[in-house]
C-alpha cells in the first residue's frame, strides 16, 4: 500500500489533463458535433496558460486565458460544421494543425522559461484520511477543480433542463428543432464551451504538471482524449477513470524508467498508448454495438431544418 | 366548453417551393373548434409540406396563418408551439435514448433549470388517465413498441396544452385495435372544443373519423367536402385526378412445390436483441406468403435471414430442398432469390451511384455484362434502357444518379432489377409504400404477374388492406414468433388478425380455419 499511494497519487495527476480534454469533448459531441482538433487545441490552451501565468503572474488568469483561446480556435469548428456543414473531420483535423503550428511559432520565446504556476495545496481534513486523502486531496487547485467538474456534468447532463436539451440535440435534432430548440445555437455554444475546456487540459501541463512549454508538450494526450470519449461511453465519471487508468500507467513507467531497468525508454513509453488500445478493443469486444448506441445519434452529421 | 364554430386555424394563400417546384400554391385551410379534417392527397400532393408550414417547421413563400385570430409569426416551432399547435408527425420527433417525461418536457421554456421530475411524473399520469393513453413516464424510448410511442407524441402535445393537433398518417404504424383506441382519443379531444386534421391514405378511416375532408393535388387545393355527403370513390377521383380502378386482377393459380423453406430460424437483431424467435415458413411457386406484423416485430430481419444477408443463431434455409444455410448472399442470387428491402435508398440502391451502375448490382459478375475481369458498359446500358423502358421510370437519363430520382421511380428501378432475371423466389418488403396510387398499382400487377409466371413469393407490408389483397397465405408474426398461419386470409376477419398482430396466438384468436 505503501508504494502504491504515491504512484496512485501521481496517476491523478497525470490523468488530469486527459480528463479535462475528454469532458471537454464528451460536452461537444453531446450536441452532436465532433472535435477532433483537441491535439491542436491543448497546445494553444498550454501556450496561452503558460504565456498569460508568465505575464501576470496569475495562474488563475493563465487558465481563463486558456479558456478564451479554447472556445475562440472551436469557433472556427463549429462556423464550418454547424453553419456551412462542412466536414466535422476534416476541420477538426485542420484545428489540430492549426494549434500545433502555431504554438510551435509563437512558443519559441517562452522555450527554457520557468514559471511559479500552481503549487501544491493539500485540502484540510480531507487530505488527512488514510489513502484516500494522499491519492486524491494533496494535489493543485486544477485538479481539485477538475473532481468538481465531473460532478457538475454528471448532474447537469441529467438533471437540469439544459442538460437534456443538450443531449435531445446530439440525439435527434430534428425533434429537438420541432419543439422549438434552437439546434444551431445550442451546438454553437456547446462546441466552444467544450473546446475551451479541453484548452484548459492543455493549461494543466504547461501551468500545473510542469512549469514551462515545450513545443508539441501535449504529446498525443488529445488523441487518447477521443478514444476516452467513447471508452467512456460519453459518460464523465467513466471518463475520470478511464483518464486515471492512463495516468496510471503513465506514472508507473515513469518510476520503472527512474528506477532503471533494461527495459528499453521507447517501449515503455509506449505503455500507456498500448494499454488505451487493449482498453478499447477489450471494452468494444464485450460491449459488442452496444458501445456505438451510447453515442448521440447524430454525432459528426450536420443538422439542416428544410431538408427533405 | 367553447363556442363550437369558432374558427380555430385560418391559412390563407400559403406557398411553398423547394428548388423551385410548388409543393403549396396558394393553398387555404380552415378548421373550427371541434372539428375533424381529414387532409388527402397522393405522396408528394403538399400535405406533409403544409402541416410542416403550419407547426413552423418551414418558412412558406407567401401566405398568412391565423391561430384563434391571432396572427402568426412564420418559420419558428416555437411559436406555433405556444399558439397551441401539435403535430404528431409520420416518423415520430422522439429521442430514443431518453424517458417518456423527459422527451415531454423537451424545449419547454417555462421550467426551472433543475427538473422537478416528480412533479412532471404525476402530471404526465393524470393526462394519460384523462384521454386513456397509457404509458410508463420512466420507460426509454427505444424500448417502447410504435403504438405507445405514438401516445407519448400526442401525450406530448396534449402536455403542451395544444388546441390544434395534426396527426400525419397515424394508423400506418397500428395494429386495428389500437387505431380504434386512437379514434376514440381524437373523439374525446374535439368533445373539448380541439380541433384535429389527420393526414391518411386509407379511406375507409377517413369516413369514419372526418367531418370534412380536403384534398390536395400536385400542390393545390383541389376543394373541400363534408364526408357525410360524399363517398370513397368520389374521393379518390378527387384526389387522382381520374375515375381509378381500385380492383385487381387476381387469377386462381394452383400452387406448385416448395422453393424456399425456413426452418426453425432464430437471429438477432442489430442491437444484439432476439429478433426471430423459431420461425418456420414455407414458400411454393405461384403463391404469394404475406406477413403481417406491426413494423419492427422481426420483419426486416426475417427478409434478411431469407435473402441470406444475415445469419442465424441456429435454424435452416433450404431452397429447392438442398440447404442453403450460411451461403454468401450471392449463391442465393444465382439462384433466383430477389430481394426488395423497404429501406430503398439505403439497401436497395447506392444513391450516388447512377441509374445504369444500379441496374446492373445483381448481375455484374455475370455474362453478358462481366467480360473476365471488365464489365461491358454496352451491356449494362442496354439492360438499364430496357428496365427504364419496361417499368416506366421517369428518369431525365441513365447516367443520373439515383438519389435525385423520386421514391417511386426508385421503387419501379428496383422493381426492374429484380424481375430482370425471372425470379424464382421474390421477397418484397413494403413495396408500395409512399407510393402513389397509380405507382402503387403497377407494383401490384408485377407482384401478381410474377406470381403467374410461378414465383415464390413472400410479401411484407404494414399495410393490411394490401395483404389481404394479394396474399394467397398469410402469416402474422409478433415479437419474432410467427402467430399463426392463415390458410384464407380473407373470410378470416381482419378483427381476429389484428389480435395476432397484437400478440395472441392463433388458436386464441379463435383458431384457424
Amino acid at each position: 500500500m505503501e508504494i502504491l499511494i504515491p504512484i496512485l497519487a501521481a496517476a491523478v495527476r497525470s490523468g488530469t489533463p486527459i480528463l479535462y480534454a475528454t469532458l471537454g469533448e464528451i460536452i461537444t459531441e453531446k450536441s452532436g458535433v465532433m472535435n477532433l482538433g483537441l491535439e491542436g487545441l491543448m497546445l494553444l490552451g498550454a501556450l496561452s496558460g503558460f504565456a498569460v501565468t508568465s505575464a501576470t503572474g496569475s495562474p488563475w488568469l493563465g487558465v481563463a486565458a486558456a479558456f478564451v483561446v479554447g472556445a475562440f480556435f472551436s469557433l472556427f469548428h463549429a462556423i464550418v460544421c454547424v453553419s456551412l456543414g462542412g466536414n466535422q473531420v476534416v476541420s477538426g483535423l485542420a484545428l489540430t494543425m492549426l494549434g500545433t503550428g502555431v504554438t510551435a511559432i509563437l512558443g519559441r520565446n517562452y522555450v527554457g522559461q520557468l514559471i511559479s504556476g500552481f503549487s501544491r495545496i493539500p485540502v484540510p481534513f480531507l487530505s488527512d484520511i488514510p489513502v484516500i486523502g494522499p491519492i486524491f486531496f494533496n494535489h493543485d487547485p486544477l485538479v481539485y477543480l477538475s473532481y468538481g467538474l465531473v460532478l457538475f456534468l454528471c448532474w447537469f447532463l441529467w438533471r437540469t433542463k439544459s442538460g437534456l436539451n443538450l443531449r435531445a440535440v446530439g440525439d435527434n435534432p430534428r425533434a429537438a428543432d420541432s419543439l422549438g430548440l434552437s439546434v444551431v445555437a445550442i451546438r454553437y455554444v456547446y462546441t466552444m464551451i467544450g473546446g475551451g475546456i479541453v484548452a484548459i487540459g492543455g493549461a494543466y501541463l504547461s501551468v500545473s504538471y510542469s512549469h514551462m512549454w515545450t513545443e508539441g508538450m501535449s504529446a498525443g494526450r488529445g488523441w487518447i482524449a477521443v478514444a476516452l470519449v467513447i471508452f467512456a461511453i460519453w459518460n464523465p465519471a467513466r471518463a475520470a477513470f478511464g483518464s486515471y487508468l492512463f495516468g496510471g500507467v503513465e506514472a508507473c513507467q515513469l518510476r520503472i524508467q527512474a528506477a532503471g531497468t533494461n527495459i528499453s525508454a521507447p517501449i515503455l513509453l509506449m505503455l500507456p498508448y498500448i494499454l488505451t488500445i487493449t482498453v478499447l478493443l477489450v471494452i468494444s469486444i464485450r460491449k459488442g454495438k452496444g458501445i456505438l448506441f451510447g453515442a448521440p445519434a447524430s454525432l459528426g452529421t450536420p443538422f439542416y431544418r428544410e431538408e427533405r | 366548453m367553447t363556442e363550437p364554430s369558432t374558427l380555430l386555424v385560418e391559412m390563407r394563400g400559403i406557398t411553398k417551393s423547394f428548388q423551385g417546384i410548388k409543393a403549396n400554391d396558394q393553398v387555404d385551410l380552415q378548421l373550427k373548434r371541434g372539428e375533424v379534417l381529414a387532409l388527402l392527397g397522393e405522396n408528394g400532393a403538399g400535405k406533409s409540406t403544409l402541416m410542416n408550414v403550419l407547426s413552423g417547421i418551414y418558412l412558406p413563400d407567401s401566405g398568412t396563418i391565423d391561430i384563434d385570430g391571432k396572427r402568426l409569426s412564420f418559420g419558428s416551432p416555437h411559436d406555433a408551439i405556444a399558439a397551441g399547435i401539435g403535430m404528431v408527425h409520420q416518423h415520430f420527433m422522439l429521442v430514443p435514448s431518453q424517458t417518456v417525461w423527459e422527451n415531454m418536457v423537451l424545449g419547454l421554456p417555462e421550467l426551472p433549470q433543475v427538473l422537478p421530475k416528480a412533479k412532471i411524473i404525476s402530471d404526465i399520469r393524470d393526462i394519460s388517465q384523462q384521454y386513456g393513453l397509457d404509458v410508463d413516464p420512466e420507460a426509454i424510448i427505444w424500448q417502447l413498441s410504435i403504438g405507445e410511442q405514438q401516445r407519448v407524441e400526442i401525450l406530448k402535445s396534449l402536455y403542451r396544452k395544444a388546441q390544434v393537433l395534426i396527426l400525419d398518417e397515424p394508423t400506418a404504424v397500428l395494429t386495428p385495435q389500437e387505431a380504434k383506441n386512437l379514434f376514440h382519443t381524437v373523439k374525446r379531444m374535439t368533445k373539448e372544443g380541439r380541433g384535429v386534421i389527420f393526414i391518411s391514405h386509407k379511406l375507409d378511416e377517413v369516413m369514419e373519423i372526418s367531418d370534412n375532408v380536403m384534398v390536395l393535388r400536385k400542390g393545390k387545393l383541389v376543394g373541400i367536402v363534408d364526408t357525410k355527403g360524399s363517398s370513397k370513390e368520389k374521393i379518390a377521383e378527387m384526389m387522382v385526378g381520374r375515375r381509378v380502378n381500385l380492383e385487381l386482377d387476381k387469377k386462381d393459380i394452383v400452387p406448385g412445390k416448395i422453393v424456399l423453406s425456413l426452418s426453425q430460424a432464430n437471429a438477432l437483431s442489430d442491437r444484439g436483441l432476439k429478433a426471430l424467435n423459431d420461425v418456420s415458413l414455407e414458400l411454393r411457386e405461384g403463391q404469394i406468403l404475406g406477413l403481417a406484423g406491426v413494423a419492427g416485430n422481426g420483419q426486416t430481419e426475417l427478409c434478411q435471414v431469407m435473402a441470406g444477408l444475415r445469419k442465424m443463431t441456429s435454424g435452416k434455409l433450404f431452397l429447392n430442398e438442398v440447404e442453403v444455410t450460411d451461403l454468401p448472399p450471392r449463391k442465393l442470387i444465382d439462384s433466383g432469390v430477389r430481394y426488395i428491402p423497404a429501406d430503398r435508398k439505403g439497401t436497395g440502391m447506392v444513391s450516388n451511384m447512377d441509374v445504369r451502375e444500379n441496374s446492373t448490382l445483381k448481375r455484374y459478375w455475370r455474362s453478358p455484362v462481366a467480360k473476365g475481369m471488365l464489365i461491358d458498359w454496352k451491356a449494362v446500358l442496354k439492360h438499364a434502357m430496357g428496365i427504364v423502358k419496361d417499368f416506366n421510370v421517369d428518369t431525365p437519363s441513365v447516367e443520373t444518379p439515383v438519389r435525385n430520382l423520386s421514391g417511386g421511380n426508385i421503387q419501379k428501378l428496383m422493381l426492374g432489377r429484380e424481375l430482370s432475371d425471372v425470379p424464382k423466389v421474390l421477397i418484397a418488403m413494403n413495396p408500395t409504400w409512399g407510393l402513389d396510387v397509380a405507382a402503387t398499382r403497377f407494383v401490384r400487377e408485377q407482384l401478381l404477374e410474377e406470381r403467374e409466371k410461378g414465383a415464390a413469393i413472400f410479401l411484407i407490408s404494414e399495410d393490411l388492406d394490401e395483404l389481404l389483397s394479394l396474399s394467397d397465405r398469410m402469416a402474422v408474426i409478433y415479437r419474432g414468433k410467427i402467430m399463426g398461419m392463415i390458410e384464407d386470409p380473407n373470410t378470416f376477419g381482419i378483427e381476429r388478425i389484428g389480435m395476432m398482430m397484437a400478440g395472441t396466438r392463433i388458436e386464441d384468436a379463435g383458431g384457424a380455419i
